[in-house]
């Protein structure tokens, strides 16, 4: 039999029963805390930890954003430091090169791990090994995954791995990422390949929660690979698809390592610059704080723009 | 005790954890109970790390046996790995406020560390009693550490740029070792027979990121009898004549003899790890750069000499200069300072002593024989008592690095802000090095832009 109890009114055993009808009551906080300690103490726990190490960083970013420091003093200089920081020829490279990584990396890095875990899903045998193949780069240290791509793949001389395949193939070689036009195209490539898997792990997941019954029903309509992914996988995945949409974005937005590992930084021609490098730049060789707290908001509420529209989208399809 | 009681109990000991871990992780060391034993302490950046075991151990001997001829003064070491060479480490230490007493900076980084307000004007302490050779140091270099007349750190370390080149490869090039480029016609030549050798070697490397490339370019300007900026200091002053020879030379080299490589976009260490693997003909680099392909790289010492940096037409007009200095922070006491400039007189400025100590260096195959760190004037005692030193106890081939020192460059310093602008000029460097249909005035004017931009913005 479930017991079942009014909030705030609970009794203790061996106390005898309040002369009082129960009803609504107004229960203080400090009672509201000496009720459920543990939770409270739990919770002061977790406060604490996001207010001293992502609130209070948060919220110190904006404020020195409109501060200027100069021989050790402080000073407010309201929009300067974003004026000075719009106007650097740099921030507008920048944001375009994270744009169009961003763009790139939706095209590729999104689709890419969606269709391997369908053909994953696909597989009768060897499934297990199959996702373990596909999960390993996961486990590979960023940084180590760059830099074999950077020495070895990305080799501009013959004997870089591409360059060798594209020469076995007749085809022509490329300059990777000493080309600035291929230096978004190459980065994003890397990006995938480093943190496809545990995208993959995801959709499988989801694609194996869809009912078989629906695949069934559409193989006997006559529904062919293309029209049961259209008509039956995309929309059961709906929600995970959409999900992971935004956090591609948000994600790949943020892009730092691999300019910093792939291109020294900049780039040639600064065709690798990303807002994020930018503001580490600013940071700490431009000896910019200020400068790169500024940029740093600009990119914060750029962000937050994107998931607000998708909270939104999301509210609308529920 | 019951289960809730307990649960009670384990809760109150997490937030209790948490609050102490919290703050202890806010506190500060104190050496209050040092100074009531009547001792002084000073706190020093730049012990060198576990992995250069030598090193360190000299270090050590070094604060053992400067305590023992101070017993009032403890020095105490502090090792952060790449610290002392990592500019974004440096940056979060100066805005965190966590340098120690005595902190280590380049010649570059006076206007930041003025701008951070942790450092101390100890023009007062620095002199002849606390540095038996403070009328030795070169004055240039003390300036370098002046603003407004007032002294911020003392300088220990003074370098400037040459041609570094393989002579292995110049012999196997057919080139005369003893007779280097001189002009950069001539490092074109000879950096054309060089990569003729085949297997992957540049006849000529250079850099064009991480700031490294912006760094050069200025050398490479200098040599051209250009700058940086205008005397002033207003306005950017490379989108000329020489700045386009600067890029052309180097276009000419990359594209026009294929004499560079295939591998652009170097940074410090990528350059140095291709010359310790002996795949590279010249680079323009300091005397140390040779120490850094030994220690760090695999090279060996007798396969590299060095030379004037070339000029256009013949002797370059001017060579890049810097170097490293030690900053007193703010808030120091009078007794701390002085502690501080003894053990940097000790350590750094003393010859036969910390680096200088050559008889200790020679049998631990520490180079000795480079012709830097150029910290005394010339003629002053100092300098002469440590090039007999140096000339005694040399186990680097002197004769390599001869015509760098019988020929001498007109030195000149870096520019003010000098890492922002370097990290402008690595576009053009790249782009020179990356794209053959690179337009050099185009990257020129947009630099120009940015560094006009960067200086305007520092009013």
């Amino acid at each position: 039999m479930a017991i079942t109890t009014v909030p705030g009114t609970k009794r203790e055993p061996g106390r005898p029963a309040s002369p009082y009808p129960p009803g609504p009551q107004r229960t203080s906080l400090g009672r509201k805390v000496r009720d459920n300690l543990t939770g409270h103490a739990f919770l002061i726990g977790a406060v604490i930890c996001f207010a001293f190490f992502s609130w209070y960083p948060m919220i110190r970013g904006v404020v020195m954003s409109f501060q200027r420091t100069r021989r050790g003093v402080t000073t407010w200089v309201g929009w300067d430091n974003y004026d000075r920081i719009i106007a650097d020829p740099s921030f507008w490279t920048a944001w375009k090169n994270t744009f169009y990584f961003t763009i790139l990396a939706l095209v590729l890095g999104y689709a890419v791990p969606f269709f391997v875990a369908i053909l994953l899903n696909e597989f009768r045998h060897a499934k297990g090994y199959l996702r373990i193949l596909v999960y390993l780069p996961v486990m590979l240290p960023p940084a180590s995954a760059l830099f074999l791509f950077k020495f070895y793949a990305y080799d501009p001389g013959d004997a870089g791995l591409f360059n060798s395949i594209l020469k076995a193939l007749h085809l022509p070689t490329s300059q990777w990422m000493q080309s600035p036009e291929m230096t978004m195209p190459a980065m994003v490539i890397a990006s995938t390949w480093m943190n496809m898997g545990g995208a993959v792990l995801i959709y499988l997941a989801a694609l194996q929660n869809i009912p078989g019954e629906l695949y069934e029903a559409a193989e006997l309509d006559g529904a062919g690979i293309w029209r049961r992914i259209r008509h039956v996988t995309i929309p059961q995945t709906r929600l995970i698809l959409a999900l992971l949409a935004m956090l591609q974005i948000v994600a790949t937005m943020q892009f730092f390592i691999e300019p910093l590992i792939l291109a020294n930084g900049t780039g040639a021609e600064d065709s690798a610059t990303s807002v994020a490098y930018l503001i580490y730049q600013h940071g700490f060789f431009q000896n910019d704080l200020n400068g790169a707290a500024a940029l740093g908001v600009i990119m914060l509420v750029v962000l937050a723009g994107f998931s607000a529209v998708y909270v939104r989208l999301s509210s609308k399809q529920d | 005790m019951s289960v809730p009681k307990y649960r009670k109990a384990a809760a109150s000991a997490l937030v209790a954890g948490l609050g102490l871990s919290l703050v202890a992780c806010s506190t500060k060391s104190d050496d209050a109970a040092t100074k009531a034993s009547g001792k002084v302490t000073i706190t020093v950046d730049c012990q060198p790390v576990g992995a250069q075991k030598e090193l360190l151990k000299n270090w050590n001997d070094d604060v053992v046996e400067f305590q023992r001829q101070n017993p009032n003064i403890v020095v105490k070491s502090v090792s952060v790995g790449e610290q002392c060479n990592n500019p974004p480490d440096f940056t979060a230490r100066l805005a965190g406020g966590t340098v120690t007493d005595l902190f280590y900076g380049y010649m570059t980084d006076l206007q930041q560390v003025l701008d951070s307000g942790q450092a101390m004007d100890i023009t007062e302490f620095a002199n002849k009693d606390t540095v038996p050779t403070w009328d030795s140091v070169d004055p240039a270099l003390k300036e370098v550490f002046t603003d407004g007349g007032k002294l911020y750190a003392v300088p220990v370390k003074n370098y400037s740029m040459g041609l570094v080149y393989n002579k292995v490869l110049f012999q196997r090039a057919g080139l005369d070792v003893n007779n280097p480029p001189k002009t950069w016609g001539e490092v074109r030549a000879a950096a054309e027979k060089i990569s003729a050798l085949g297997n992957g070697i540049a006849g000529y490397s250079e850099y064009s990121a991480g700031n490294t490339g912006g760094w050069h370019f200025t050398s490479l300007l200098y040599s051209q009898g250009g700058q940086v900026l205008t005397a002033d200091g207003k306005k950017a002053d490379f989108n000329n004549a020489m700045g386009k020879q600067v890029l052309q030379n180097l276009k000419d080299m990359r594209y026009g003899d294929n004499s560079m490589g295939d591998r652009q976009l170097l940074q410090w260490a990528d350059l140095l790890t291709n010359a310790g693997a002996g795949k590279v003909g010249m680079f323009v680099g300091a005397p140390d750069a040779t120490q850094a392909i030994v220690s760090q790289f695999q090279g060996k010492f007798q396969d590299w000499a060095m030379a004037p940096l070339p000029g256009q037409d013949g002797a370059a007009k001017g060579t890049l200069g810097g170097g490293e200095g030690y900053f007193f922070k703010k808030g120091l006491t009078p007794e701390q300072v002085k502690a501080g400039l003894k053990w940097i007189a000790y350590q750094k400025l003393t010859p036969g002593k910390g680096q200088f100590d050559y008889v200790r260096a020679k049998p631990q195959n520490y180079p000795v024989g480079l012709p830097q760190p150029l910290l005394f004037a010339t003629g002053s005692d100092a300098q002469k008592q440590e090039l007999e030193l140096r000339k005694a106890n040399a186990n680097v081939d002197t004769a390599n690095f001869a015509i760098f020192e019988a020929n001498p460059v007109p030195i000149n310093g870096e520019p003010r802000n000098a890492q922002a602008i370097y990290a402008v000029l690595d576009a053009a460097m790249s782009g020179v090095l990356t794209n053959p249909n690179a337009n050099i005035d185009a990257l020129l004017k947009t630099a120009e832009d940015k560094v006009n931009q960067l200086l305007a913005a520092e009013k």
